[in-house]
């Protein structure tokens, strides 16, 4: 009598468990279907910015292909496109976003991050990787009291990645290496879709549910700026921003 | 037994170490500086005096560990008991540091107790975790103010100058290497932003720490043109293997030409 | 006798139970082999630590999964951080200066023997006592707690130069609640040292047995006494050195923080500062330190050699005492000499250079004594002999070094470079481990009743003698070249073509470890297997050797001691008790 009962019971709770994870399935392919895309543009002249001398470390001088790597603060594509510019959904969002399963990668090559600029979700899984021939040390310096925790760590020359989550949204947490003080990078933990500008200035937000949603953009250098955007079922949105140059 | 074998270990260590610094399996790297030779040279007189105490010293005591491990039904002291001892340590010993330090106060006083030439080149050295920057004060010769507050190594201003609003940083040449002309008397001012630094070059025989909140002055001429090393010897962090730049000993025209370069690239 | 029932009389009943027994005690005997056991336990784990630096020196990307188990954080993968690196050295540093060589041959022997050697009961204060040495414990575990901590243990090594040490986690990990409980551990270990130190100088003065005069004391006593006056100053100075830093980290002072500073972008909101300050007050304390770890040594080396070289040190008890009050003194005044190229006044530097040197006369002297005893003498070859004389080499050159480091000139080339390390590990490091091995061959007998397997300690000597000369003359040598310290990678031009020998002394420091292990199988096998040990195995002559092995807890079973001559009573084969009322042999 008492066996049947336990049996009984072990069946029904791995009903509900099966029950669950299917359900929980199907609602994230449910969620993938609008889109948003556009252009960021820099109105006026890019400020000068210095080449980086990477002379201190030598093995980051060797692996600079051609020339000095140029500062990244304002990078602008040929067409005036704004590149390294965060696009996220600040406001509409049900809370039910799915988080991305893919893991974002930030690679430390030829003493510089590559991206320079990602984006996140909470919760996603960001994993940094040491291409470099040196040691280099990833200091991520969110706001204090903001939820994320920072952390300062050194990566040799062949150590695994770090593999780290967000836990809290923050446009945008910098990161800094200690050992090469110009390498610096920016993580924009965010929730829902995202996306991050490319040279030529184009972004996209993918699997946005139909909905009326306020658009934001950041860039390091001239801040943020939004704009509401209204997305139809199984149908592209467009967005483009312009920033002024100071 | 026992004793023989001491006996015969010390004096292998002491053979050892005095081949090792005869012949210079491990030396002091070229001298390229004015000063040098005189710490060089006290280096030596140095090695001389302590080489041969350390010599005296093994051997002696190795010597009586040899001789005297026998049992024997009586016991005797020096002859002179430690009168001698007393003696020999007041005597020679305080002559020897006697005479190091007042020849070493010379060797110091080269470097430390001359005031700077006036007509030195005058460059400024910032370090900060981990890394140096250089600035020269550029045509109009005057460095502009430090504001640290706008120190900002994301848009590379490491020194913290206010472009916009001082004519006098506007020209600031600011650098992630040094370059001097041989031969030029040169005086540096060390600030550092965060932490305690060195800087140290071998081969000019110049070591002064960065202090937080000091600018401390140094000065030194380069008598051979090269490039060298400039590495941290105070303990400053995580990454302080890692300090380093190069210090690029040229030709007055080669000087100069470089130091346009850079100026180009600000 | 009214006079010596007060002196020697049994302040305190013997304890009951195990707690008040074993743990809790206030007995001198069992507090000394409680620090000895403490210090003996934190030497290997600074030993472990050295190994994980040095083959990370040798190897430095190599992937070690021990040691990503051991900290996930700090090697991850296998692979060590620098900063982790860092935490090691400065740990290696802590544990060792303070809770081994501080700890072992000062608390731990001198807390056991001094008392016995001078006739008393037990301890002045032997409630202080125990007070001592718990807060010491928990000193102890504070250090160790850092390296349970997500941050891990502070990185700006054992000085702790302000403002790295002061300014909190923004300069670098590490810094934040480890560099915390590091000062925290300090400040309790100063607090008990103070206490040990007046519970030392209140003991010698007042506690000695009938016809024990100052004279008459053994070397090492007058060592630990000597010591416990240059404690109480120095110790004195550090804590409050270690908590101005607590609080500037803590509650936002300025006494080590200069205004202006800038971490990671960020003006620090800190001004008017001294770091200058901080290395002084650190160094007023440091450099007495280091004379703090050696005074014991020279006692040790002083007390044990007569007995097996069976006669007195030339020139008795005097000389080799006025040249360690010399030292002692001294050492107050040149703790500028850390300090040549720090910014501070180069004329300073001279004022701190000329007393630096001189303290070599007082040391000269020491060495001589001991050197020059060995002349004409009937020497047997103890382990505890061997330890001795390996002590004199060691001590002659780390003195050595001492001549470049003590000129500003010279030092301004070889400052942190591995010749000081080198330097300074022979000195104070090695040469006081070595007196401290002395020691313990000498005196286990006592504290614990059995003798020691006498073959396995003389190889543990020979591996030990040869194993610290290949890997610290080869450290002071390749400073020559301008090897900077505490770099936890080779990268630059000057140090690569160092490897060979940096991996060289990495494989004689694992064998020298490795020799440590027959140590500990000799203490632990023969603490319970070991021959038992008569009261006086060595045929000494000091108050430690007149009573049963283990003594018992009063120390002399009630027995009125007079004391008729000085310890070295040894002529050959003859020697004479400090109590036998025969006539004295050597008239020392």
């Amino acid at each position: 009598m008492k066996a049947g009962c336990k049996i009984a019971a072990m069946a029904a709770a791995l009903m509900i468990l099966a029950a669950v994870v299917l359900y929980s399935g199907r609602t994230v392919t449910a969620a993938a279907d609008g889109q948003i895309t556009g252009t960021i543009k820099l109105d006026g002249q890019a400020p000068h910015l210095k080449p980086i001398d990477m002379s201190k470390d030598p093995s980051c001088a060797k692996t600079g292909s051609g020339g000095p790597a140029a500062g990244e603060s304002v990078v602008v594509g040929p067409n005036g496109g704004l590149a390294n510019v965060v696009v996220y959904i600040s406001q509409g969002l049900t809370g039910n976003e799915p988080i991305a399963s893919q893991p974002v990668k930030i690679e430390q090559k030829g003493c510089q991050y590559v991206p320079h600029v990602v984006a996140i979700n909470v919760g996603q899984h960001l994993s940094v990787l040491n291409d470099d021939k040196t040691a280099h040390n990833i200091h991520p310096e969110p706001k204090p009291g903001g939820g994320n925790i920072p952390w300062n760590k050194s990566q040799m020359e062949g150590s695994p990645a770090i593999d780290v989550t967000w836990s809290t949204p923050e446009v945008a947490i910098p990161v800094k290496c200690n050992i090469h003080p110009w390498m610096h990078a920016y993580i924009a933990v965010v929730k829902g879709p995202y996306g991050v500008s490319s040279n030529a200035g184009a972004f996209k937000l993918d699997n946005v549910p139909p909905g009326t949603y306020t658009l934001t953009a950041w860039h390091e250098t001239y801040g943020t700026q939004t704009q509401t955007v209204t997305v139809a079922a199984g149908k592209p949105a467009t967005a483009d921003f312009s920033f002024k140059a100071k | 037994m026992a004793g023989k074998i001491f006996a015969v270990l010390v004096v292998l260590v002491t053979l050892a170490t005095a081949y090792c610094v005869i012949a210079h399996v491990w030396w002091m790297p070229i001298d390229i500086s004015l000063h040098g030779p005189k710490i060089d040279q006290q280096l030596e007189e140095t090695m001389w005096v302590a080489g041969l105490l350390f010599i005296a010293g093994q051997i002696v005591l190795a010597a009586f560990v040899f001789l005297y491990g026998g049992a024997k039904s009586r016991t005797k002291q020096i002859p002179g008991g430690a009168k001698y001892l007393v003696i020999f340590a007041f005597a020679i010993v305080g002559l020897e540091v006697l005479g190091l330090s007042v020849v070493g106060s010379k060797a110091w006083g080269a470097v430390y107790f001359e005031a700077p030439d006036p007509n030195s080149l005058h460059i400024d050295v910032q370090a900060g975790q981990f890394a140096y920057y250089f600035r020269y004060p550029g045509p109009d010769g005057t460095f502009g103010a430090l504001h640290p507050e706008l120190i900002s190594e994301a848009n590379q201003n490491y020194f913290g100058l206010d472009i916009d609003h001082d004519a006098d940083a506007k020209d600031d040449i600011v650098t992630a290497e040094i370059a001097i002309p041989v031969n030029k008397p040169i005086l540096l001012t060390l600030h550092s932003k965060d932490v305690g630094h060195s800087f140290d070059v071998r081969e000019l025989r110049v070591q002064q720490d960065f202090v937080p909140g000091l600018v401390i002055p140094i000065h030194f001429t380069a008598t051979q043109t090269g490039r060298f090393e400039i590495v941290c010897t105070q303990l400053c962090g995580l990454g302080h293997y890692n300090m380093k730049a190069y210090l690029n000993v040229l030709s007055q025209a080669d000087y100069e030409e470089w130091l346009k370069k850079q100026a180009a690239m600000q | 006798m009214a006079e010596t029932t007060a002196h020697a009389a049994v302040h305190h009943a013997p304890p009951q139970g195990f707690i008040r027994k074993y743990i809790f005690s206030i007995d001198h005997k069992v507090i000394g082999i409680q620090y000895t056991t403490l210090s003996l336990v934190a030497a290997f784990i600074g030993m472990v630590l050295s190994w994980a630096m040095r083959i990370h020196l040798a190897w430095p990307n190599a992937h070690i999964p021990i040691l990503g188990w051991l900290s996930p954080n700090g090697a991850p993968g296998g692979v060590m951080t620098p900063e982790y690196y860092l935490s090691l050295m400065t740990m290696h540093g802590t544990i060792m200066a303070f809770f081994v060589l501080t700890a072992a041959p000062m608390a731990g022997y001198g807390n056991f023997m001094l008392p016995i050697q001078v006739g008393a009961a037990d301890m002045a204060f032997p409630r202080l006592n125990m007070a001592s040495f718990w807060v010491t414990f928990i000193g102890f575990l504070l250090a160790c707690a850092t390296f349970f901590i997500p941050d891990g243990p502070p990185l700006s090594g054992w000085t702790a130069y302000a403002p790295l040490s002061a300014v909190g986690s923004v300069a670098g990990p590490g810094q934040g609640w480890g560099q915390n409980l590091w000062g925290l551990s300090i400040a309790l270990f100063c607090v008990a040292s103070l206490l040990g130190s007046l519970n030392f100088i209140v003991t010698t003065l007042d506690l000695r047995t009938k016809g024990m005069k100052l004279s008459r004391m053994a070397l090492s006593t007058w060592a630990w006494f000597i010591n416990a006056w240059v404690s109480l100053l120095a110790f004195a100075v550090l804590l409050p050195t270690c908590l101005l830093l607590v609080l500037d980290r803590l509650a936002g002072t300025s006494f080590f923080i200069p205004g202006g500073l800038v971490f990671n972008d960020q003006l620090q909101p800190h001004s008017g500062g001294s770091p200058l300050l901080f290395q002084h007050l650190f160094w007023f304390f440091g450099h007495p330190e280091v004379y703090i770890i050696i005074l014991p040594a020279f006692g040790i080396v002083s007390h044990i050699m007569p007995t097996f070289i069976r006669k007195p040190l030339v020139g008795g008890w005097k000389v080799i005492t006025f040249a360690e009050i010399a030292v002692g003194t001294l050492s107050f005044v040149v703790w500028g000499h850390h300090m040549f190229v720090s910014g501070m006044s180069p004329y300073m530097a001279m004022v701190f250079s000329v007393p630096t040197l001189f303290i070599t006369i007082p040391s000269v002297i020491a060495v001589l004594v001991w050197v020059f005893s060995l002349y004409g003498a009937n020497i047997r070859f103890d382990t505890p002999l061997l330890y001795s004389l390996g002590f004199i080499s060691l001590f002659i050159t780390g003195g050595i070094g001492g001549f470049f480091l003590a000129q500003p000139s010279t030092d301004s080339y070889l400052h942190a470079t591995s010749f000081v390390v080198g330097h300074f590990h022979f000195t104070m490091g090695l040469s006081a481990i070595f007196a401290t091995f002395a020691g313990f061959y000498y005196w286990f007998p006592k504290m614990f009743g059995r003798m020691l397997n006498e073959k396995l300690g003389k190889l543990h000597f020979w591996l030990s003698f040869i194993g610290v000369y290949c890997v610290f003359i080869t450290m002071q040598l390749t400073g020559m070249t301008g090897a900077v310290r505490r770099y936890s990678a080779l990268v630059d031009d000057f140090m690569v073509p160092l490897l060979p020998a940096y991996r060289f002394m990495t494989i004689a420091a694992l064998l020298l470890g490795a020799a440590q292990l027959i140590f500990l199988y000799n203490a632990i096998w023969s603490r319970f297997k070991g021959p038992k040990a008569p009261d006086n195995p060595w045929g000494a002559t000091t108050l430690e050797w007149d009573t049963t092995s283990p003594p018992p807890f009063d120390n002399f079973g009630g027995r009125q001691l007079i004391v008729y001559h000085g310890p070295m009573q040894y002529d050959g084969e003859k020697s004479e008790m400090q109590t036998s009322p025969a006539p004295s042999i050597a008239g020392t």
